[in-house]
């Protein structure tokens, strides 16, 4: 265990010396905050359901920095250590399998939490966040949501055959589906039209899940959503098992 | 006197679609021998060494290491086997003493990372980044890396490729040192003068197949290959003059050097008395030894690829 622990800490401090994991996971949502935020500031309006831009912005961007983490983070990591042969000289030790890509979740998720908690520090402090949800719920709604999206992750990394190509097409994924599912903008701003393609996207259901048990729905308003989510996550798994490859 | 044997590989074959990379090959390696497997790039060696290592599951054959078999207990294994990769990376943005500390931290029982840092003169890059590195330094950090469980074996694989002559020729003492300490080493190699110079005994390897396997004089011995005698002269020198000496198989002339062949041992001394008998003068005279080179094309008709 001491290996895995140590990997975890080395795996920390190297998400940190990357600038553009770290930017993009912990500084960019709150950019974002501090953009839209000194824009609409956070009064509460019909338009938003009585709520204001800051309080329904800080659940969407908290999905956007799990799409970051899952679709661009898991993704790319995991396809330039392997293409690197990181993989493999880390897989020629005694630590096992599941140690080594344990690592990579954890820290992963760790950095995904860290982002959220900035969010909703800056959040509380500057716009006077409000949060009418059961925090437990919310937490759990997170982990559901955030280990779908490292399947996905995975299953990216193990069918993109090098790490050009596993970048290019994250970022084909990433960047519509994060204006499209209201992860980026508040979704009341884009036409119907788009809103209801936008089902399609796997964000959409975070966004929706996450937004609504912070505004306090109870579970059963989102059944559908944990559902598809649980689905994406078994079914990322299961692929993930098959077609992941150490070199 | 062969020692205890700390490898054994019978029969073992591996085959990637239709390439056999590896057929039918057969060997041991004994305690506190420098091990090689040369040949050229393509031959199998690297699939043999990782078959070895377990990290790679052969087709038919038997494997064991240290008694051990590598594909069944292989997690039993790998605490006492160090293992140097011929194409592998770190994180670029690990430092050099965090991978020491890294790697130390996945085995039961580790050395003393900072003396050996010292040792594989990296005591001086101990905060460069692994991307910032030289060829040189990674590989002595992989080295470093394959050291630090303090192993029975240590294997590795085309250690000098990509490395200046100047730093091939400290890996090769590097290499000595890691014996002398009383470990059993295995490598591979594409350089026949690597294999010749660092090598208790050799295994030449082509096409998946070893070829021949003896200590490096013994190979050399044991070939039918004409010696060479070069020398330059001032003007010209009739080929007849030569040619027709007993000893003499063939002479090569190149501008005013001059390359004769021969078998016998004494064919050296019939050149120099027909040469200094015709009053020819000659400058720059050398007999050329034989290599592991002549040995791997006397054994396939093929040159080494490089």
């Amino acid at each position: 265990m001491r290996g895995f622990w140590k990997l975890t800490w080395t795996e920390i401090k190297l998400f940190l010396r990357e600038p553009m994991a770290a930017f993009f996971t912990l500084a960019f949502p709150l950019m974002m905050l501090f953009l839209f935020g000194s824009i609409y500031g956070n009064e509460p309006t019909p338009f938003f359901g009585g709520y204001g831009s800051v309080d329904v912005s800080v659940p969407a961007y908290t999905a956007m920095i799990i799409a970051t983490s899952g679709l661009l983070g898991v993704t790319i990591t995991m396809a330039s250590y392997r293409e690197q042969g990181i993989l493999r000289r880390l897989k020629a030790t005694p630590l096992r399998p599941q140690s080594i890509l344990g690592a990579q979740v954890i820290v992963i998720f760790l950095m995904t939490t860290l982002g959220m908690v900035l969010l909703v520090i800056a959040g509380k402090l500057v716009y006077g966040l409000r949060f009418d949800g059961n925090p437990l719920n919310v937490v759990l709604a997170f982990v559901l949501s955030s280990m779908s999206f490292f399947a996905l992750g995975f299953v990216l990394a193990g069918l993109l055959p090098t790490a050009r190509t596993a970048q290019i097409v994250a970022m084909v994924l990433f960047y519509p589906m994060i204006f499209l599912s209201g992860a980026a903008i508040p979704r009341e701003m884009l036409p119907e039209s788009i809103r209801e393609l936008a089902q399609v996207l796997p964000l959409s259901h975070v966004v929706t899940l996450l937004r609504g048990l912070w505004m306090g729905d109870p579970w059963t308003k989102h059944l559908g959503e944990v559902g598809i989510l649980t689905l994406l996550l078994i079914a990322g798994v299961l692929v993930s098992s098959k077609t992941f490859r150490w070199e | 006197m062969p020692g205890k044997p700390i490898v054994q590989v019978e029969h073992l074959r591996k085959v990637y679609g239709a390439t056999v990379a590896v057929d039918d090959v057969s060997f041991e390696v004994y305690e506190e021998e420098i091990f090689g497997m040369v040949g050229p790039n393509g031959a199998g060696k690297t699939t043999t060494i990782e078959c070895i290592e377990g990290l790679r599951r052969p087709d038919s054959g038997q494997v064991r290491v240290l008694g051990l078999d590598p594909q069944h207990d292989g997690y039993a294994l790998r605490p006492r086997i160090g293992i140097q990769l011929q194409e592998s990376a770190l994180q670029d943005r690990l430092k050099v003493w965090e991978a020491l500390d890294l790697f130390a931290s996945f085995y039961p029982r580790s050395i003393d990372w900072q003396s050996l840092m010292e040792q594989l003169g990296l005591a001086d890059r101990r905060n460069t980044p692994f991307a910032k590195l030289s060829g040189g330094q990674k590989q002595r950090l992989f080295i470093a890396l394959a050291l630090v469980s303090d192993p029975e074996v240590v294997f590795l694989d085309e250690l000098t490729t990509g490395l200046d002559p100047q730093a091939r020729r400290a890996m090769w003492d590097l290499v000595r040192q890691i014996r002398d300490q009383g470990k059993t080493v295995f490598l591979t190699t594409h350089f026949m003068e690597e294999a010749e110079r660092l090598c208790d005994r050799v295994a030449i390897m082509d096409h998946g197949c070893i070829v021949a396997l003896d200590t490096p004089q013994n190979l050399i011995r044991t070939i039918d290959a004409e010696q060479r005698l070069v020398f330059g002269v001032d003007g010209k020198v009739e080929p007849q003059l030569l040619s027709n000496l007993p000893g003499v198989t063939r002479v090569e002339t190149i501008g005013e050097r001059v390359i004769v062949y021969g078998r016998t041992d004494g064919f050296v001394a019939e050149v120099l008395n027909a040469l200094t008998s015709s009053g020819t003068r000659f400058r720059d005279l050398r007999t050329e030894q034989l290599t592991l080179e002549d040995v791997f094309l006397s054994l396939t008709g093929r040159e080494m690829r490089h």
